[in-house]
């Protein structure tokens, strides 16, 4: 199995800093509405490189989604700089530099598992014959080549959501964002989707911008982990990630795992999470 | 599968044709009696039926129900010569069924298969065409659909005698009566399944930059259809009431609605019955084959999976 | 950045529409009329003579809102209640027997849906039909009705109740039939451990729990009772009622007759549909504001 993501991080620390993908200066985003004024997001200061899995962690209303959001051109800034591949979000999401997975799988039930898959594609105008190979081999991916003509329905909430991410990989996005992709499912299909999640991350090399609840989650999948907290949503912390790049679920049990956990507890006490 | 209640249905069936046939040989004794062992039996059947699961179970005992109501119909009027001109019997209406074939065609025709189809294609079509034009205007959609709503809930059939004056006497008066009659549920009804795509799906579609008019096609569209059908098949019931009954308001020689109202003043009652039955049979048969077709086009939508 | 809400001036529109519309009718006015002024005009007349004129003909093709107006003030303001020439007594003739109609159905509906929902083989037997007529347009029946039953020697208000209380009655009992099945099996469970009887079952939770179907049911039972009434009236050329009232206004080529009697017929149906809907938020407000 090819380890480009290892080759890929190694290759950017040799050739020294690189343009980022997603560089933010300062990115503030009020929301206004029904005579209340929320501040979701307050001077956020991040750059994310190339290669990179970026969990961002916190509380609630600590503005991680909206950051997301705000990378994929859902959300507005008020206020700051935010480039994405070096240019504004919409003109990245024009180009459709990124693949999105929501919190649930967003499937479309009249489509069959391989249709869906097909979504983005036939939308950018890929040929018949190039969509459903890409699709097969997304699907065979995330080991689902059995359901390929089933529907969604038909499927457990851990298959669509594997679906899902099959769906954001297909038309080869170098940016991959995901708002906590398995917050709805129990934890041992969790753990074993979080298996998955790093072995196709080290496969296709894409940078990832994860939003996690979960500390275990984001220590185990991350390169770094941004800490959030909320009133205003601002960043507490980043905590570079030092494990080895090639992890297994028995990582979990080590002491060095543990110490980067602390760090993001404190991090998130420092940032009045538990308060 | 339990026979016991098919055996009762047999020999329920078997009794209450006995008893008919004892009615008109005047034999009253066996008569009684063969009715009291059909209705007995038949009830017994339907009881069965009822406590029993599959899908042949649960047609029996609608359909034996009708059966003996319809044989009922035929022995108590029969039995009790109850005039003509009042009811007539069952066997009395498939006779002039019979008899008036060509007649009854001919009225199909002129109401069902003019006025209905056009008014109801017409109709339909200019619903769904406006629900899309005002689809990204919300200050449209909030001055159109509350009126759409109330005029919905008028009655329009009232408006048979203007359009007899605009259309004329045939059958495009009717035909716009129905097009009036099917327009607004259709609009009400395109509008709130466009609105029923998930915002998670909307956001979707916006991440691949996907144009409004890509968006329409393969998000909002598919997911308006349980909607749409909705509003398809009420307005199949809307259409044939609204062409019969702007036919009430006067029409040429021809047309059920026309048949009804003059046979009845007539006393033919054994031809209305006939024509009655047409509209029934076209009434049920349409929204019928529409409800199959829902289920093959919608089969993915919670309703047709049995969740419950 | 956040979208504002749906539902932020839904009256403006509204006006504006209903503005838009009278526009478009005074122009449908003087476009459907012109033909016959044409036809009547002297040669000279100057425009907006002749737009005038469209709007104050006799038998227009279509009259301009002011003239329906202008009867519907003359029929409702100069004429003594109880007479036959103030629309309200035809409307009152109407909306009794509509109202007679829609009480039975009630009465039955109600009957028959505890039925259905307590003793299967009614479930089974009856249903199917009830759901299946509503496919059947049974206002068909109307001329038949009342000719059997006038030869019953029963006139006036029963055949048209009887009509209106048949149109009525299956989207009363397939709303309540719905209804009293929508609990949670979780609550009738509930019920179980206390031993409760199915009558008490069905009075402390299943009726309660109905009344949220019930109303949108009513809603639709009304427009139809109205519909119903109305098109009773036309088959023994009836001399009272708003059916009778269309009627002769179409034999006689009255057309602001006919306007101002569909007019009176909406403002009818609107009144019936906001008496349900005022009963509703009443019975709403003794359980916290929703049903």
């Amino acid at each position: 199995m090819t380890d480009a993501a290892l080759l890929s991080l190694e290759a950017n620390k040799a050739a020294g800093p690189a343009p980022a993908v997603v560089a933010a200066r300062g990115v503030s985003l009020v929301f206004e509405g029904g005579g209340h004024r929320v501040t979701a997001l307050a001077g956020v200061d991040l750059t994310i490189a190339a290669g990179d899995f970026v969990s961002l962690i916190g509380p609630s209303g600590c503005g991680k989604t909206t950051l997301l959001r705000a990378i994929a051109d859902l959300e507005r800034p008020s206020s700051g700089e935010l480039l994405v591949n070096g240019m504004t979000p919409s003109e990245a999401r024009k180009r459709r530099s990124y693949g999105y997975v929501f919190q649930a799988p967003a499937l479309y039930p009249w489509r069959s598992v391989v249709r869906n898959v097909m979504l983005p594609l036939e939308i950018m105008g890929v040929p018949r014959a190039e969509r459903l190979a890409r699709a097969r081999h997304y699907l065979d991916l995330v080991g689902l080549r059995e359901f390929t003509h089933k529907f969604p329905w038909q499927l457990s909430g851990g298959m669509q959501q594997r679906v899902s991410i099959a769906r954001a990989l297909a038309f080869e996005p170098k940016l991959l964002l995901m708002d906590e992709p398995f917050g709805a499912l129990d934890e041992i299909t969790r753990d074993r989707l979080n298996l998955h999640l790093h072995e196709l991350w080290r496969r296709t090399a894409t940078t990832v911008v994860f939003v996690t609840h979960s500390i275990s989650e984001a220590v185990f999948l991350s390169t770094r982990i941004v800490v959030m907290s909320a009133r205003p949503g601002r960043i507490v912390e980043i905590i570079d990630n030092d494990l080895p790049v090639s992890r297994d679920l028995g990582l979990r049990e080590t002491p060095a795992f543990l110490a980067v956990a602390r760090r993001v507890r404190e991090a998130l006490r420092a940032g009045h999470s538990y308060d | 599968m339990k026979r016991a209640p098919l055996y009762w249905a047999t020999l329920g069936l078997i009794a209450a044709t006995l008893a008919r046939w004892l009615m008109s040989a005047d034999k009253i004794g066996a008569t009684l009696a063969a009715a009291l062992i059909a209705v007995f039996a038949l009830f017994r059947a339907m009881v069965g039926f009822a406590r029993a699961e599959g899908w042949f179970a649960r047609l029996a005992t609608p359909v034996i129900f009708g059966l003996l109501l319809l044989w009922l119909w035929e022995m108590l009027v029969i039995g009790f010569a109850v005039p003509f001109v009042l009811l007539p019997p069952p066997s009395a209406i498939a006779r002039a069924f019979a008899n008036h074939l060509a007649l009854l065609a001919q009225d199909f025709a002129q109401t069902y298969l003019h006025a209905v189809i056009a008014g109801y294609a017409l109709g339909c079509g200019a619903g769904f065409l406006v629900a899309l034009a005002i689809d990204r205007s919300p200050f449209l959609k909030h001055g159109l659909l509350p009126m759409g709503n109330m005029i919905s809930a008028m009655p329009i059939v009232g408006i048979a005698p203007i359009m007899v004056m605009w259309f004329g006497f045939d059958w495009p008066s009717k035909a716009a009566v129905v097009v009036v009659m099917t327009f607004f549920p259709m609009l009400v009804n395109t509008t709130a399944g466009l609105a029923e795509a998930g915002t998670i799906e909307t956001d979707l579609m916006r991440t691949y930059a996907a144009s409004y008019g890509t968006t329409l096609l393969k998000l909002r569209l598919p997911a308006a259809l349980p909607h749409i059908f909705t509003a398809l098949k009420l307005n199949s019931t809307l259409a044939l009431i609204g062409a019969v009954v702007a036919e009430f308001f006067g029409t040429p020689i021809l047309g059920m609605g026309f048949r009804i109202s003059t046979e009845a003043a007539k006393m033919n009652l054994d031809l209305v019955w006939a024509t009655i039955t047409v509209a029934a049979l076209a009434g049920s048969l349409s929204f019928g084959a529409l409800a199959l077709l829902e289920r093959l086009i919608t089969f993915w939508h919670p309703s047709f999976r049995g969740s419950s | 950045m956040r979208r504002p809400s749906e539902r932020d001036g839904a009256t403006w529109p509204v006006i504006v529409v209903i503005l838009a519309l009278i526009g478009v009718w005074y122009v449908g006015a003087i476009l459907l009329n012109g033909p016959q002024v044409r036809e009547q005009a002297a040669e000279d007349a100057s425009f907006r003579d002749f737009v005038v004129q469209t709007w104050s003909m006799e038998r227009p093709v279509l009259p301009a809102p002011h003239q329906i107006a202008a009867e519907l003030a003359q029929s409702l303001f100069t004429h003594s209640v109880t007479s036959p020439r103030n629309l309200l007594y035809h409307a009152w003739v109407t909306v009794s027997a509509a109202l007679a109609g829609l009480g039975i159905a009630l009465a039955l509906g109600l009957l028959l849906a505890v039925g259905i929902v307590h003793i299967r083989v009614l479930d089974r037997s009856l249903m199917p039909w009830v759901i299946a007529s509503q496919t059947v347009p049974v206002l068909a029946i109307a001329p038949m009705v009342v000719v059997v039953l006038g030869n019953l020697g029963i006139t006036g208000l029963l055949p048209k109740a009887a009509i209106s209380g048949y149109l009525a009655f299956f989207p009363i009992t397939v709303g309540m039939v719905k209804g009293l099945r929508a609990p949670d099996p979780l609550q009738i469970d509930l019920l179980r451990t206390y031993d409760a009887r199915p009558w008490q079952i069905l009075s402390l939770l299943r009726f309660p729990a109905s009344l949220g179907f019930l109303f949108p049911s009513l809603r639709v039972a009304m427009t139809l009772a109205l519909v119903g009434a109305i098109v009773a009236e036309l088959p023994t050329g009836a001399q009272a009622g708003l059916g009778a009232r269309l009627l002769a206004g179409s034999y006689y080529g009255q057309t602001i007759q006919i306007w101002a009697a569909l007019f009176m017929a909406a403002v009818t149906s609107m009144l019936g549909l906001a008496a349900v809907s005022l009963t509703e938020a009443l019975v709403a407000q003794r359980r916290g504001g929703r049903l």
